[in-house]
């Protein structure tokens, strides 16, 4: 019997791509779904996914829970937690169509929600701490169930298969978004869980990944030392957990962010390109959020309320493009899922390592 | 005519066809085995004197002599040893306690040496530390729980005080008085053109040293032996010293014949009576008056130095640890029961305290859990041999490691373990002016600071083969780590997997 994730770690190769309409103009699944598939080598058939935001313009304002069961009975249960915590605005099946490829799919159901005033008051959390830690408990204490999407009008959908298959399966072409990611998994060893596909999200936040980092276990315990369970032993999570403390929680900006996990080299802060008071800023950095720093391949993108971020390992140990056409940027593991569904971009680079992208909508 | 119920440990071995009568052994011996008989020509050893020490060996132009163990045997006995037996011949007739110097000899596991690290294959590259950059500066100290800004949104940088390291060794703390001026000297200047830190034990600063201060770490042990308030200022952190690996539970004696001058001038007691350090702090007899001492040293310092608490590896290491973590102390440094000494009693050494690998994972763990691992560094020490055990330390969950025995070994040390008898022909654990002056401090220096360039190198191929390029990603970093042969349980307390899983 293979172990699933969070049982085993499990070394994945990976493609990504993603990309945001500065405007805010909403833009097809089938889209991201077009692009991922030109990367079809890049994955080997045990995950793909993709996260989409703006998806929810008729319930903007609830958190909508994204949930596999493996059972009734665990929804039941969580279900049960639910409405302990929440007002439930509108549930429902997720829809989906029948695909020869994506077999083996659990109950995959849908939440809109919003935290009940007495439990938020009592727990004296804010909103947002406190539908964070909703879902790590039941995803960390509910067996059988899994939220894999907890945002604002933003939902993430995924499954174990080729991306492109997932996307039909998941039906995104009735969904339209201001910005959209895919993933497209290799992992090396794995059973094929859908919970282990990615994107991974908590809240609004999710990262899609290609990479595997030689860090892991000193970010794992050094962010689980601030309540945060990486259950499932990727990479992915613990990056998605990475950015929630760094920008939720510690209110750094994106930017800072990068300075974090892909801080740069002492070389580098004493080769007097920063000023001063950025050289103390790096110090104080490396020094207080040393365990932070990721090290080994990762190409990463972000998505967050209003926008996207993407960024390489300081090395640049795995590809990433970017490109721009008019209020549009792009950004892919390789050229050729850009091209595919924009062939003539006005710039196509190749960002450096350590140095990230980070795209919000012209009116946030 | 006596009976001497117990046999010399060693045979001097001198091959007479090499040997050219030139005397070096005997002069170079400061136990007096080798002497010259005039009358007929030929140079003798009394292997009775002989502690090991190579220093004869070394020294021999020709080659010519060699320092075997005894083979004479009494019976086999796997209960009653030679070495048991002969610790009670000694007793019946001195009456004494036995007395040993440096780490723990017997043969106790040592975990390092089943502990093995992984690197990377295919779906992860390995970084070649001549090719890219690879870093290994290390910062000891507290960080703050949560980022200020200042009231222009900027990030307030201010910092509670920093150890800065260019890597993450250190020298532990050795006494003046327990080892010699030049050896304190080697120590002191390596530390300052490395960028890392020596400790100056519970001896005091010699003058001399002062001008080293911002690579010293000045210890307050519970003699309290030189401390005062230029000694607390010179240093660059202070540390109390709470336990050692060696000993843990009981405190330190130097005897009033190795109390001259200058080492009373250090230690500031009169010349020629018995240094004695008490095995508790008389002001700490529970973790608040710790906590009361760290704030005293803080007041005494103006916070601007980092304040080191060092325990003793013991049963419940983790709990104490946890204890010192909120204590207000920045640095806690554990040495575990392999750690060095000047003297201790044999029984202690050999019996108290427990392995510096297990005690460190279940601290770092602890304070993991604890959620309190940001409110002090660990440092580890006890005994650390080489650039792998540095590695493993670190992956375990250490932010530096100290180490005591291996650059005693740079300066000439050959572990003899008889530093209580003053006699060091290497010059390093005496004050013998004839014997300290065989110690270069010009040479001895250099030695260190290539061992520690040569570990410094080491470290970044092993992190480089883990596809690791910086050393705060390899700290805590276990799943780096597999055990082999060991149990559940072993496995269990180092948080690690076995090989193969």
């Amino acid at each position: 019997m293979l172990e699933k994730e969070g049982q085993i770690r499990i070394p994945s190769g990976c493609a990504i791509s993603g990309f945001i309409s500065r405007d805010g103009k909403r833009i097809g699944g089938d889209k991201i779904v077009k692009s991922i598939s030109y990367m079809h080598d890049r994955s080997n058939g045990l995950g793909g996914g993709f996260a989409g935001y703006g998806i929810y313009p008729e319930y903007k304002e609830q958190y909508a829970f994204h949930i596999f069961y493996n059972s009734n009975d665990a929804r039941v249960e969580t279900e049960r937690f639910l409405d302990r915590h929440f007002d439930v605005v509108n549930l429902s099946r997720i829809p989906t169509k029948k695909h020869p490829n994506i077999t083996n799919e659990p109950l995959i159901w849908r939440y809109f929600l919003t935290p009940l005033p007495t439990k938020l008051a009592s727990s004296q959390l804010d909103e947002r701490e406190f539908v964070a830690q909703c879902v790590i408990n039941i995803n960390d204490r509910i067996d059988g169930s899994y939220v894999f999407s907890s945002g604002k009008n933003m939902g993430v959908f995924k499954a174990v298969g080729y991306p492109e298959d997932v996307g039909e399966f998941y039906r995104l072409d009735e969904y339209a978004g201001y910005a959209w990611t895919a993933h497209g998994r290799y992992p090396t060893n794995t059973p094929g869980w859908w919970g282990g596909a990615h994107p991974f999200a908590l809240l609004d936040y999710t990262i899609v990944h290609n990479g595997e980092i030689s860090s892991y276990d000193a970010n794992r315990r050094y962010i689980e030392m601030y309540g945060y369970k990486c259950n499932l032993l990727t990479d992915t999570e613990v990056i998605t957990y990475i950015f929630d403390f760094l920008n939720r929680k510690q209110n750094l900006s994106l930017e800072d962010i990068a300075k974090i996990i892909a801080a740069p080299f002492w070389t580098e802060i004493e080769s007097g390109k920063y000023s001063e008071t950025e050289k103390k800023k790096l110090k104080y950095f490396r020094n207080v959020f040393s365990s932070l720093l990721v090290t080994g391949p990762f190409s990463i993108i972000l998505g967050f309320d209003g926008g996207l971020m993407a960024l390489n390992d300081r090395l640049k140990l795995r590809s990433m493009v970017a490109a721009e056409k008019d209020d549009m940027v792009y950004l892919a593991s390789e050229e050729c899922a850009i091209r595919a569904i924009c062939p003539d971009a006005d710039r196509v680079w190749s960002p450096r390592g350590g140095e990230p992208i980070i795209v919000t909508l012209n009116d946030k | 005519m006596a009976i001497n119920y117990y046999q010399p440990l060693y045979e001097v071995m001198r091959d007479k066809d090499r040997c050219i009568k030139c005397r070096a052994c005997e002069r170079q011996c400061a136990n007096e085995v080798h002497s010259y008989d005039e009358e007929c020509d030929v140079m003798i050893s009394d292997s009775r004197q002989c502690v090991d020490c190579q220093r004869c060996v070394s020294i021999c132009p020709t080659n010519a002599l060699k320092i075997a163990n005894n083979p004479n045997t009494f019976r086999q006995n796997s209960n009653w040893s030679q070495q048991i037996m002969t610790e009670v011949y000694k007793q019946a007739e001195t009456g004494g306690v036995l007395l040993s110097a440096m780490g723990n000899p017997k043969e106790y596991p040592v975990y390092w040496d089943k502990i093995l690290l992984n690197a990377s294959q295919v779906t992860n590259p390995p970084i070649d530390p001549l090719r890219e950059p690879m870093e290994t500066k290390v910062f000891l100290g507290k960080k703050p729980k949560n980022v200020r800004f200042n009231k222009d949104g900027t990030i307030n940088t201010d910092l509670p005080p920093t150890l800065e390291l260019s890597t993450p060794i250190m020298f532990s703390a050795m006494s003046y008085g327990s080892i010699s001026k030049n050896a304190h000297e080697s120590l002191a200047r390596a530390a300052t053109e490395l960028g890392i830190y020596y400790n100056t034990g519970e001896g005091g600063l010699h003058k001399d040293f002062y001008k080293y201060g911002p690579n010293t770490i000045v210890q307050v042990a519970s003699g309290r032996f030189g401390v005062f308030r230029d000694y607390l200022e010179a240093g660059a952190a202070v540390e109390i010293k709470m336990g050692q690996g060696a000993k843990p539970g009981i405190g330190g004696h130097l005897p009033g014949a190795k109390i001259l001058e200058d080492i009373s001038k250090t230690r500031m007691i009169p010349m020629g009576t018995d240094a004695i350090s008490p095995a508790p702090h008389h002001d700490i007899y529970s973790i608040e008056d710790l906590r009361q001492l760290v704030f005293s040293l803080k007041e005494a310092t103006c916070y601007k130095k980092p304040v080191i608490v060092k325990i003793a590896a013991v049963h419940n290491v983790a709990a104490i640890a946890s204890g010192i973590a909120r204590s207000g102390a920045d640095i806690i440094a554990i040495d575990g029961y392999r750690g060095g000494t000047g003297a201790a009693p044999t029984r202690i050494r050999d019996n108290v305290g427990i392995p510096i690998e297990l005690a460190l994972a279940s601290v770092d763990q602890r304070l993991r859990d604890e959620g309190i691992r940001n409110e002090v560094s660990i440092v580890v020490a006890g005994s650390v041999r080489s650039s792998a055990d540095v590695v493993k330390a670190i992956a375990l969950g250490a932010d530096a490691v100290y180490i005591g025995t291996a650059a005693l070994l740079a300066l000439g040390c050959h572990l003899c373990r008889s530093c209580q008898t003053g006699r060091c022909n290497w010059g390093i654990a005496t004050q013998r002016p004839d014997l300290v002056k065989r110690l270069n401090p010009d040479i001895g220096y250099k030695r260190l600071v290539n061992l520690i360039h040569a570990w410094d190198h080491e470290i970044k191929e092993m992190m480089g083969g883990m596809g690791i390029n910086s050393v705060e990603a390899l700290r805590g970093n276990r799943l780096m780590l597999r055990g082999v042969g060991l149990t559940e349980k072993e496995l269990e307390v180092l948080g690690i997997q076995h090989a193969g899983q």
